[in-house]
């Protein structure tokens, strides 16, 4: 099979223990300069109750090993700067290497939180020029940059309608959530002190409208819908949606983790949407980083600008920006020091360098998952089949007559050298295969994973346990998840120690 | 552009293979009226060399040549330029969550090892993969309480950082917590009886932090044997995480929430950051968050997978532990490049210089009549100030010579007016103490104006 191959070669790879096992007193990797003031006897100035002669079990290593461990261990991951990275719902597209580079600035990241406005107009300016953008993009009257995450921002959403809510004399009970979304929704609905009730889909994929016309009481809050699905689809009848929920005095709620099938398309603001946030390490380009650090701004109707999480950005008299901490309506803070600004810098950093060209990236998205849909269609299954936007949603149900299914599918994606696309999400589709391949992949790239796919569908009607086995090339083999969780083993101990203990 | 690897030529190829005529048709299910016709209106684009340069002068509207002595939750330490050397690395900073085991173990061994330190710093069995912030960590840490006990109220030190207790607040509002605040002491650290006191058995934590907001160690034991005899438990968040390489871990708390920023991440005015949770073994699945595990493939090799994913939102949806699905895996990958770096002799190293430069400056600064500490618990690198005038006139005089001063504390404390919150670390030389010290005698010596 492997020279039929033409993404990915077997390379050697160094083998490397834990930083622990290589620890030896004595051993340094890091000096300080010399103390220039008097030194002080810890134990005397703390108090012999305080005192710790140093972090017990801390490995001790020169500067060589630890650039080679951790080299070492770089080279055991996958990653957008090797090739295409299909998760469909995570937007794996190129991370632009000066956003790095202006977020590391003197200036930008040696700037305290606490430091006086006066000294802080430039990183004002950012989160001000950031929110302009943010909000042309979104069609939204007003913004917070607060939140850390989608999460958060999906918390900070269903908390600023809640107050809204409240201040109208009725928090009500009920936050609705089609059956397609993201599991962050119902968590985060739980939290905001709502009940879940799950919609749903009707048979090609969409939200019922209908039943979601019975569904919608006064003692439902908002619906959190997710525009394109999770299937990759748009719901067109959004607008109507929106008329139905505020008919009611509900109010909608868009998880904008697909904003990259509309940036520069359509603008939520102008159907009908209430309230979203913006995942900035998807469609905006700040890297994922092996799962964070995120942000996850929330844009808002005017209705529910008096409820923003403080501090709130405000411009004075005269152009200069300053900071408000006091607003008696705010829902408070949900994050200390205003946000993960790092992340923010980067994310204007990409925006700065489209312009309103960013419309470009969104059609390539759309083209690529486009093209990569009728090139697969026949080979896999294709269970709902409305228009696709930025990801394609198949199924396994072909492979699985021969036994293969997504999973071993995607594990053997891995050994021709991609990484694997979502599987088993979203929940409506069984045995499914989320494509997304962003607007980062050049036609040849595309055209790569097409035949990959095709091979290993090609592999899974005629020699199914090759698929099964997968992946077959990596460092490790599929690795035992039941025995992991079995009897965790979440941190390293010392041999002694741990012969001791038994 | 040039982020787009497309030629016009190849994305016609590509519509025809699709059986379009244009682009335009793609977007067909998108209703027409909501469609925008006209190019959004934002800035640029601009070239690389331009999009530098717009951040450049942003940089120099900042306080770059300022000499600064704030702390408060967020500390200016020394970097090793390996830090970054590592999380430049692509193959680090453009992985995604590793979920495919076989090709992220590098981030799933990092992570381990990041556990495994995070618990030998804390004095903790088990420590999680990161949360957002120590604010949000120590929010999670009482939320775990509460489902560990099935208790609601919650004693909350006034002597916790002002805006952990700001975020907690938020979180607690909805989920039928009872939040209650415990007050300081004249040394500085929270009143021991006043917890005794109101601990009964409806109390799930008490939540401590230490060094506290104003620097002071708190002392564990005592709160900690009251806290469990009432079934209670005791959460300890940590803001500045230099401290434990000279001051001993909180063993006795039941759940650490941990603030990693002091650990080779700059302030970035104000994130991004890293929290952490450690605990006990015996709490571990009702932690928040991800956790990596060591286990085995088919042939016996050593591996790493996250593990205990059932408690998380992708699995069990509304019954999860938390909300949380990114967390902050490069920043946590830092603190475990830095404190590799630092090692046991570094960090305390560091500790210990941290101590000697706040003495010093707590000294210099103590020969200026009328000033004086308003605490007189042990400190670690942060101390309060009583002032014989507003800091904020002060720090405004200070501004002129180029020194950014105290953290002003008659805002989240309005009895402490005229006390400012000083932190210096191993990064302020003893010129810029002298300095400041020299400038604020300089200050205190001029009459008052009144304007």
């Amino acid at each position: 099979m492997e020279e039929k191959i033409k993404k990915a070669t077997r390379h050697t790879n160094q083998n490397e223990g834990l930083i622990f096992e290589k620890s030896s007193p004595g051993k340094r990797a890091f000096e300080l300069p010399p103390l220039d003031v008097p030194k002080v006897d810890a134990a005397k100035s703390l108090g012999a109750q305080h005192r710790s002669a140093g972090v017990e079990g801390f490995p001790e290593v020169s500067e060589i090993e630890v650039i080679r461990h951790f080299t070492r261990l770089s080279t055991w991951n996958y990653a957008i700067d090797l090739g295409m990275y299909p998760l469909g719902s995570c937007t794996m597209k190129y991370n632009p290497r000066v956003n790095e580079f202006v977020a590391r600035l003197d200036g930008i990241a040696t700037e305290h939180p606490y430091q006086p406005q006066e000294l802080s107009q430039g990183c004002l300016k950012i989160l001000q020029l950031l929110e302009k953008c943010l909000l042309e993009i979104t069609g939204m009257d007003a913004i917070t940059l607060q939140p850390a995450a989608g999460a958060q921002g999906e918390l900070t959403g269903l908390l600023l309608i809640r107050a809204y809510l409240e201040k109208q004399g009725n928090a009500r009970k009920t936050v609705l959530i089609p059956d397609s979304a993201h599991g962050t929704n119902p968590a985060t609905a739980v939290i905001a002190g709502y009940r879940v009730e799950n919609i749903k889909s009707e048979s090609h994929g969409q939200i019922d409208v209908d039943k979601l016309r019975d569904l919608v009481t006064d003692d439902v809050a908002a619906l959190m819908i997710t525009n394109p699905s999770t299937l990759g689809i748009f719901e067109e009848r959004i607008p109507e949606i929106a008329q139905i929920l505020h008919a009611q005095g509900a109010l909608l709620y868009m998880d904008g983790a697909n904003m990259n099938a509309l940036t520069g398309v359509t603008r939520p603001g102008d159907l009908g949407v209430d309230v979203m946030h913006l995942n900035l390490h998807k469609t905006f380009s700040t890297p994922h980083g092996g799962g964070g650090p995120g942000a996850g701004p929330v844009a808002m109707k005017k209705i529910l600008e008096p409820f923003r999480p403080v501090p709130i950005l405000v411009e004075r008299q005269g152009g200069k920006l300053a900071l408000e901490q006091v607003r008696p309506d705010s829902i408070g803070k949900v994050r200390a020091f205003g946000g993960n600004f790092g992340v923010l810098v980067r994310a204007l950093a990409y925006i700065l360098a489209y312009g309103p060209g960013v419309r470009q990236a969104t059609e390539d998205a759309v083209l690529n998952a486009n093209y990569i849909r009728k090139r697969l269609e026949g080979v896999f299954d294709l269970p709902y089949s409305l228009p696709s936007m930025h990801e394609v949603v198949f199924s396994d149900a072909i492979q699985k007559r021969s036994g293969v299914n997504t999973t071993d599918i995607a594990k053997r994606l891995i050994d021709y050298g991609f990484h694997p696309y979502t599987t088993a999400f979203p929940l409506i589709v069984p045995g499914a295969l989320m494509i997304e391949p962003t607007e980062s992949e050049s036609k040849e790239e595309c055209d790569l994973f097409i035949e990959a796919m095709k091979s290993i569908a090609q592999e899974a009607a005629t020699a199914p346990e090759l698929v099964k086995t997968a992946p077959r090339t990596t460092r490790v083999r599929r690795l035992d998840e039941v025995g992991a969780a079995r009897k965790p083993v979440l941190r390293w101990k010392s041999m002694a120690k741990t012969k001791a203990a038994d | 552009m040039r982020y787009l690897p497309k030629s016009p030529a190849e994305r016609q190829e590509m519509l025809a293979a699709i059986g379009a005529k244009s682009i335009e048709e793609l977007f067909e299910s998108i209703p027409y009226k909501f469609r925008l016709r006209n190019a959004l209106n934002l800035p640029g684009p601009l070239s690389e060399a331009e999009v530098i340069q717009y951040f450049k002068d942003r940089a120099a509207e900042n306080s770059l040549g300022y000499s600064s002595f704030l702390g408060a939750g967020v500390y200016q330490h020394l970097r090793s330029v390996i830090t970054d050397t590592i999380l430049l690395r692509g193959e680090f900073l453009t992985s995604y969550t590793p979920y495919q085991a076989e090709i992220t173990q590098g981030t799933l061994q990092a992570i381990f090892e990041f556990q495994t330190l995070m618990c030998q710093l804390t004095g903790q069995e088990v420590a999680n993969a990161s949360m957002y912030d120590g604010a949000t960590a120590t929010t999670e840490a009482v939320l775990m309480a509460e489902r560990l006990t099935g208790r609601t109220r919650v004693l909350v030190a006034r002597s916790v950082h002002p805006e952990y207790r700001e975020v907690l607040q938020t979180y607690a509002k909805n989920s039928g917590l009872h939040l209650e605040e415990i007050r300081y002491t004249q040394s500085g650290t929270v009143d021991t009886a006043a917890i005794q006191g109101a601990l009964k058995n409806d109390v799930a934590a008490v939540v401590l932090q230490s060094p506290n907001f104003f620097g002071v160690l708190e002392t564990l034991p005592e709160i900690a044997d009251a806290a469990h005899a009432a079934g209670a438990l005791l959460v300890v968040a940590i803001a500045e995480g230099v401290s434990l390489g000279a001051v001993r871990p909180p063993c006795e708390a039941d759940i650490v929430a941990l603030e990693a920023q002091s650990f080779g991440l700059p302030p970035s005015y104000g994130g991004p950051f890293a929290g952490v949770i450690a605990s006990r073994d015996k709490y571990v699945r009702q932690m928040p968050g991800r956790l990596a595990g060591q286990t085995t493939d088919g042939e016996g090799r050593r591996g790493f997978v996250l593990t205990l994913a059932t408690r998380e939102q992708h699995i069990r949806r509304e019954k999860a532990t938390s909300n949380i699905c990114t967390n902050q895996a490069l920043c946590a990958l830092a603190a475990t490049v830095h404190l590799t770096l630092l090692g046991k002799e570094g960090l305390r190293e560091m500790a210990e210089q941290n101590m000697a430069k706040a003495q010093f400056a707590l000294d210099e600064l103590q020969k200026i009549p009328g000033v004086k500490r308003a605490f007189d618990g042990p400190f670690f690198n942060e101390f309060t100030l009583a002032f014989p005038r507003s800091v904020r006139l002060i720090n405004g005089e200070l501004l002129k010579e180029k020194i950014a001063g105290p953290l002003v504390l008659g805002t989240p404390y309005p009895e402490l007016t005229k006390h400012g919150l000083v932190c210096v670390t191993e990064t302020t030389s003893r010129a810029e103490i002298e300095r400041f010290a020299a400038a604020v005698k300089a200050i205190l010596s001029k009459p008052l104006q009144t304007t």
